[in-house]
């Protein structure tokens, strides 16, 4: 049962949600309500945004800012309030379709910037809304809508792509981990810049049924087994990691957030004292 | 003495949006456009206000619309295929009813077209380029001095009326030089989003208040907690399939721009009360058409002008009474007949109609419409 500090946090009135019973996301929301009341953080002072997709629909439930945007552009919008107001806590939630394809290149670029926002990609490896359809993440191979016989397109991986960009937190953990998942969407909002947390989320309604995970239990299962902690990961052989889905916190660096950038940059040409 | 300033159109409407009160600026470069992100670039730090280029116009916008649901006055500036992008996230402001300017400076397409020449051809777009209905308020600014006049007008809409207000310029107008009289502060009023006086547990974000049937709206960081979705939602802005919420939503969309049409509204005309003929023309080429009127009424033609000043709404029963007293409208358009198809379900066949469509990336020229003048004079 979750705590009294959580359940603040949630609009009855907008219940019952729309997930499929035994959704992977909602794991990743309560997961992300814990971490905002252990991160002392307020109702007020916190942006929860989001594209369009399953996971998307998370803020509605949420009582606290909450933004439900267009398909892949959340970032966007997120980058706009947090610009104008750098003092408010901002977290993206986003599916794997939306922060990887449609959404890629806001994506990128939010990484590159180092803004100050904490983008939680909830990825599912599927188009769960749309009926099943395969994504960027959808792994080689596995069976989608659109890909009936077999994914062909090589995957991204989120975390290495957010490496690349510029991130200065990436971490990843699955649903079979929930307070892994609450500890790094914590340390991802304590990072001044951008922080990517990965939650390996799913779908037994739209990937399951056709990659022989019908069950939710199934999933978790599958989840549990295939998980990897970093440490462990970097002993073994690529044959090994084959498969499997490598946990653990990739960066946490320290770089100039572009908030207090742009800041200084005001207090430059005004000729203010800092 | 008043300020005065010899400006790029560009130049003087991004001067004229800071006056209003713009905070905000997220774009991303394209000719014919880009002087206004420049000044924004240059200006809005000094003014405590945020700039940011964005990797594209997409984001832009949405940028743009994050800052103005965080409390500032927001803008953003793009020209013909720039303008195309930001349809899908202009149709979730018109949703989420959130105040933005969009400045669209028309440039010759379809496609990249011509970068660097006028043309007229997006004032349908501005209409009905995003999906789905909602109600349109877009100004068509004619002068440099008008192009710092309607972005103060610009940011008094969108703000009243919690929607995208655009301003559709144009290649010439925006990089066109002339004298600026800089109106003095106090001299034109600055509207601003009436904000929710409720306790924030009251708070409805999509509930209009009964005295003018517009919603308040609080930012974000503010204290009040609220939910904004581009899904068709009730009063508390929660997604619904309830049909009769679902119609009350959509219908209100209309109505706030249809029942306040009166004070939207704005046109210009000149030597209209006798006339036979009307040349009805709007933003560059309403400059040329004036000189041609002024020229047939020197020949001792009945010649009037008529300048919508708003696109849409269009001062459409304005026209037709006009329109049914003199007998024609000629309507030069720098596309091949957009705003006429507007003049002609004006005017309900009352008056004929006379297209002049120009396409080769040039402004008319008074000669050619004095002629169509005297063609339909005789
Ligand atoms: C511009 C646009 N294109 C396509 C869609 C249709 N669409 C809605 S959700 C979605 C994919 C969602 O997948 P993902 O982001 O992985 O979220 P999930 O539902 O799996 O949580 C798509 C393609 C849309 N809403 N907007
Ligand atoms: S379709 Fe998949 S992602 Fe969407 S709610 Fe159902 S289980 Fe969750
Ligand atoms: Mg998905």
């Amino acid at each position: 049962m979750p705590r009294p500090e959580v359940l603040d946090w949630l609009r009855n009135r907008f219940f019952p949600h729309m997930w499929c019973p035994g959704c992977g996301h909602g794991i990743i929301m309560h997961a992300l309500l814990r971490a905002l009341v252990a991160s002392g953080k307020s109702r007020e002072e916190t942006v929860i945004a989001s594209g369009i997709g399953c996971s998307s629909r998370m803020p509605g439930y949420l009582d606290a800012c909450t933004m439900h945007t267009t398909h892949g552009r959340s970032l966007g919008f997120a980058t706009g309030i947090k610009l104008a107001k750098p003092e408010l806590t901002i977290v993206d939630v986003m599916g794997d379709g939306d922060c990887t394809a449609i959404g890629g290149n806001h994506f990128i670029h939010a990484c590159r910037r180092n803004i100050g926002i904490t983008a939680v990609v909830m990825n599912n490896n599927i188009y769960g809304m749309t009926g099943g359809q395969a994504s960027p993440t959808t792994p080689l191979g596995a069976k989608a809508t659109t890909a009936p016989y077999g994914a062909i397109d090589p995957p991204f991986d989120v975390c290495k792509l957010a490496q690349g960009a510029g991130a200065t937190y990436v971490a990843r953990a699955t649903i079979a981990q929930p307070l892994l998942c609450e500890q790094y969407i914590k340390n991802g909002i304590a990072n001044k810049g951008f922080s990517v947390v990965e939650i390996i989320s799913s779908c037994h309604t739209q990937f399951g049924r056709k990659n022989n995970r019908r069950t939710p239990v199934d999933n978790l299962n599958f989840l549990k087994n295939a998980s990897v902690p970093l440490a462990k990961s970097e002993g073994m052989t690529p044959e090994e990691i084959e498969g499997k889905i490598v946990i653990g916190e990739f960066v946490k660096r320290n770089a100039p957030e572009y908030t207090e950038l742009y800041l200084g940059l005001i207090a430059r040409v005004r000729g203010d004292k800092v | 003495m008043p300020r005065v300033e010899f400006w790029q159109g560009n130049v003087s409407l991004a001067h004229g949006a800071l006056a209003a009160g713009c905070r905000f600026f997220g774009g991303y470069p394209i000719t014919p456009s880009s002087e206004i992100a420049e000044v924004m670039a240059e200006e809005l730090p000094v003014l405590n206000g945020r700039f940011i280029q964005m990797e594209d116009e997409i984001a832009g916008i949405a940028a743009t619309i994050g800052g103005s649901v965080a409390g500032l006055k927001a803008m953003t500036a793009t020209s013909g295929p720039g303008f195309s992008l930001k349809q899908e996230n202009m149709g979730l402001a018109y949703m989420a009813e959130i105040p933005v300017v969009v400045v669209d400076v028309m440039r010759g397409g379809p496609s990249t077209g011509l970068p660097t020449s006028i043309a007229q051809q997006d004032v349908m777009q501005a209409r009905w380029g995003s999906h789905g209905d909602h109600a349109t308020i877009a100004y068509a600014p004619s002068s440099v001095q008008e192009c710092y006049e309607i972005a103060i007008k610009a940011f008094n809409m969108a703000e009243r009326f919690r929607q995208p207000v655009l301003i559709m310029s144009d290649e010439v107008l925006g990089h066109m030089r002339e004298k600026v009289v800089i109106p003095e502060e106090g001299s034109f009023p600055i509207l601003n989003r009436k904000r929710p006086t409720c306790d924030p547990s009251e708070f409805m974000a999509y509930k209009p208040d009964k005295a003018d049937n517009l919603p308040p709206m609080a930012s974000f960081g503010d204290g009040y907690r609220w939910h904004i979705t581009g899904l068709t939602h009730n009063e508390w802005g929660f997604p619904t399939n309830c049909t009769e919420e679902i119609a009350k939503k959509s219908a209100r969309l209309m109505d706030k721009v249809n029942a306040y049409r009166d004070d939207i509204v704005e046109y210009e005309t000149e030597s209209i009360d006798d006339a036979k003929v009307i040349v009805l023309a709007y933003g560059s080429v309403a400059r040329t058409a004036l000189s041609a009127v002024r020229q047939s009424r020197n020949k001792g033609l009945k010649v009037g002008y008529f300048r919508p000043i708003t696109l849409w709404p269009f001062p459409d029963r304005e026209i037709e009474a006009l329109a049914e007293k003199a007998g024609t409208v000629i309507v030069p358009e720098l596309n091949f007949g957009q705003m006429i198809l507007e003049v002609e379900r004006a005017v309900h066949g009352k008056a004929g109609v006379v297209q002049m469509s120009l396409v080769n990336g040039e402004l008319f020229q008074p000669s050619e419409i004095l002629e169509k003048i005297e063609e339909v004079a005789r």
